[in-house]
């Protein structure tokens, strides 16, 4: 690790380490910069679509990385490309549509046309408007075509990477990540079901620490622990893994809403008297047939979750140090039944810009960057489940994969003190 | 009836403002009775809408969903405090066999309470509705919003 930066030398990581977080670590902007550096446009696999988006050949459709608009294409052949959405020539974004279908992509700009893997094909009047000259003799088409990201597909998710010596897919998010994607997407053909969008004032970071802090879902979605969906006296799963990921399971039983007398008395929330006229929206289906509530994170981009029968992608788009953008893809199978249509459609509602399980998130992160836009030298504490505890837990109310999280950015953002 | 098409826009609109009213002035437990009891109400991104998508962000299939939404919204649900208001114009309305369908634009203005105001929603009304006495109920409501975004959170119906 060679990162000397002027960040990590100003900035002092206050003591205890990971258990320590300073608050101008979400609202440094030239922090952002240098994160979007290290992680986005580094040795990192970052999500960028399904295989469905784009499901004939000559289609294509806008994604991010980071903050950078790229096109996820498949050519002619059915081969899957990622390129960045930047004509080689002025800058320009060569694609102005969400989606679309052709052969090539031509920047509206100067009519540079590319085909779908990014090569340069046609620049008008490359030999100039005769008598006069043109491009130079020696301008290389091959040598101006858009920046192409290394891109992997598995099981219908589309992968992208700006680095050529990103580790390969399966290694990277390693074996156990692995077997909770291939739980949902396990080649079944996928069925896209739409898009939520929402803009959060605050911190990617925020969002990504929030979407692995199981203490928080007990307590803050009341919603949640009322039905019994999510609730502190489960069993639960919760793992750190390797280069920033985690993952988690719970199991699922109706009657988890019985909760034990001391475990109520600690959540105050739980609204015993509160029922649905519709219950179907909190009684799924075990389709998967082994009783589990799932979900992972693959770092810096995506947070795959399935909570009974919503299967649903958390985006996590970075557009500055105090903006993100949170894309919700929801999805089933090509298989579904009619009844199972339905209940996805009904279970939406739990997640989601207006979901009963997650409003509070957007709400709560929103508070929290102003409040740490305020008091940038302030630190927060980690400590649930121990100060030095980075072990996998088998109970909801842990801080470890926060501390986790916090272990593995400082040692890869220099923070940590290894560095000189 | 003998009701021309301005007299029966006026009566839509009417109704439509009824409706705003009624959510601009909290009274969530007073929403669902703008709807049939087989209603089918949904927000749903105009990204979807136009990809024929069917996840919808709010989606009640039946008014006990409805009603359902509006509980929810009182009882777990935990947000900032905030009032909204829908400016609502361009009232379309057509009747055939006995059926009416109704559209209108909706512009949702949301004010937190320490926060400028800011536009939370602009979109138009999909809406089939059915005669209810002197009035109408909802049979389907569908609110497509343009936003690529939702703004934060939507936290109330539309």
């Amino acid at each position: 690790m060679t990162l000397s930066n002027s960040i990590a030398d100003e900035r002092v990581w206050p003591e205890l380490g990971a258990c320590r977080v300073p608050s101008w670590v979400y609202t440094d902007q030239e922090l952002f910069e240098r994160e979007m550096e290290k992680f986005h446009y580094g040795k990192t696999w970052n999500f960028v679509g399904l295989e469905c988006e784009i499901p004939e050949p000559n289609s294509y459709r806008r994604s991010f990385v980071g903050p950078r608009s790229v096109i996820i294409t498949r050519d002619e052949q059915g081969e899957v490309h990622v390129v960045e959405n930047r004509c080689a020539h002025r800058g320009a974004p060569v694609c102005w549509k969400q989606s679309g279908k052709g052969k090539d992509l031509t920047c509206p700009y100067h009519e540079w046309t590319y085909d779908l893997s990014g090569n340069l094909q046609g620049v008008p009047f490359l030999r100039g408007a005769k008598p006069h000259p043109g491009m130079p003799r020696d301008f290389n088409k091959a040598d101006h075509g858009l920046r192409k990201l290394k891109t992997h597909v598995h099981n219908g998710t589309i992968w992208a990477s700006y680095s050529e010596d990103v580790q390969p897919f399966e290694d990277y998010v390693g074996p156990e990540i692995l077997r909770f994607i291939n739980r949902v997407f396990p080649g079944r053909e996928i069925r896209l079901l739409g898009y939520s969008r929402q803009h959060i004032p605050g911190n990617w970071k925020l969002y990504f620490e929030n979407s692995r802090d199981p203490y928080h879902a007990t307590l803050l979605h009341s919603f949640f622990t009322t039905f019994g969906l999510y609730r502190a006296d489960a069993k639960f799963c919760v793992t750190p893994q390797p280069n920033g990921h985690e993952y988690i399971y719970s199991h699922f039983t109706s009657n988890t809403r019985e909760a034990s007398a001391d475990m109520a008395a600690e959540m105050k929330n739980i609204k015993s008297s509160f029922t649905l006229e519709d219950m179907s929206v909190v009684t799924p289906v075990d389709e998967f047939k082994d009783g589990l509530i799932s979900s992972l994170q693959v770092f810096p981009s995506i947070f795959i979750q399935q909570h009974g029968n919503i299967l649903a992608l958390r985006h996590i788009l970075p557009k500055s140090a105090g903006g993100t953008e949170l894309a919700w893809t929801y999805f089933g199978y090509a298989d579904d039944t009619e009844e199972m249509k339905q209940l996805r459609l009904k279970q939406g509602n739990l997640v989601g810009p207006a979901g009963y399980v997650s409003l509070e998130d957007s709400e709560v992160l929103t508070q929290v960057q102003r409040t740490l836009t305020s008091a940038p030298d302030t630190v927060q504490v980690i400590e649930m489940g121990g100060r030095d505890n980075f072990e996998p837990s088998e109970t909801a109310i842990t801080e470890t994969l926060l501390r986790s999280f916090w272990k593995f950015y400082r040692s890869e953002m220099g923070f940590d003190g290894a560095v000189a | 009836m003998g009701q021309s098409k301005s007299q029966l826009r006026a009566a839509v609109r009417d109704f439509y403002e009824d409706y705003a009213a009624t959510l601009d002035a909290d009274r969530v437990e007073a929403w669902p009775a703008f709807f049939t009891e087989d209603a089918l109400y949904q927000v749903i991104s105009r990204e979807s809408h136009s990809q024929g998508l069917t996840h919808a962000t709010i989606y009640c299939n039946g008014i006990r969903m409805i009603r359902d939404r509006g509980a929810a919204i009182r009882q777990t649900a935990v947000f900032e405090q905030r009032v909204i208001r829908h400016f609502i114009s361009n009232v379309q309305v057509s009747e055939e066999n006995g059926e009416i369908r109704g559209g209108a634009n909706f512009l949702l203005i949301e004010s937190l309470y320490d926060r400028e105001p800011q536009v939370l929603m602009v979109g138009e009304y999909i809406d089939v509705l059915v005669r209810d006495g002197d009035g109408f109920k909802l049979k389907q409501r569908s609110a497509v919003y343009d936003n690529y975004r939702v703004r934060t959170t939507l936290v109330l119906p539309v």
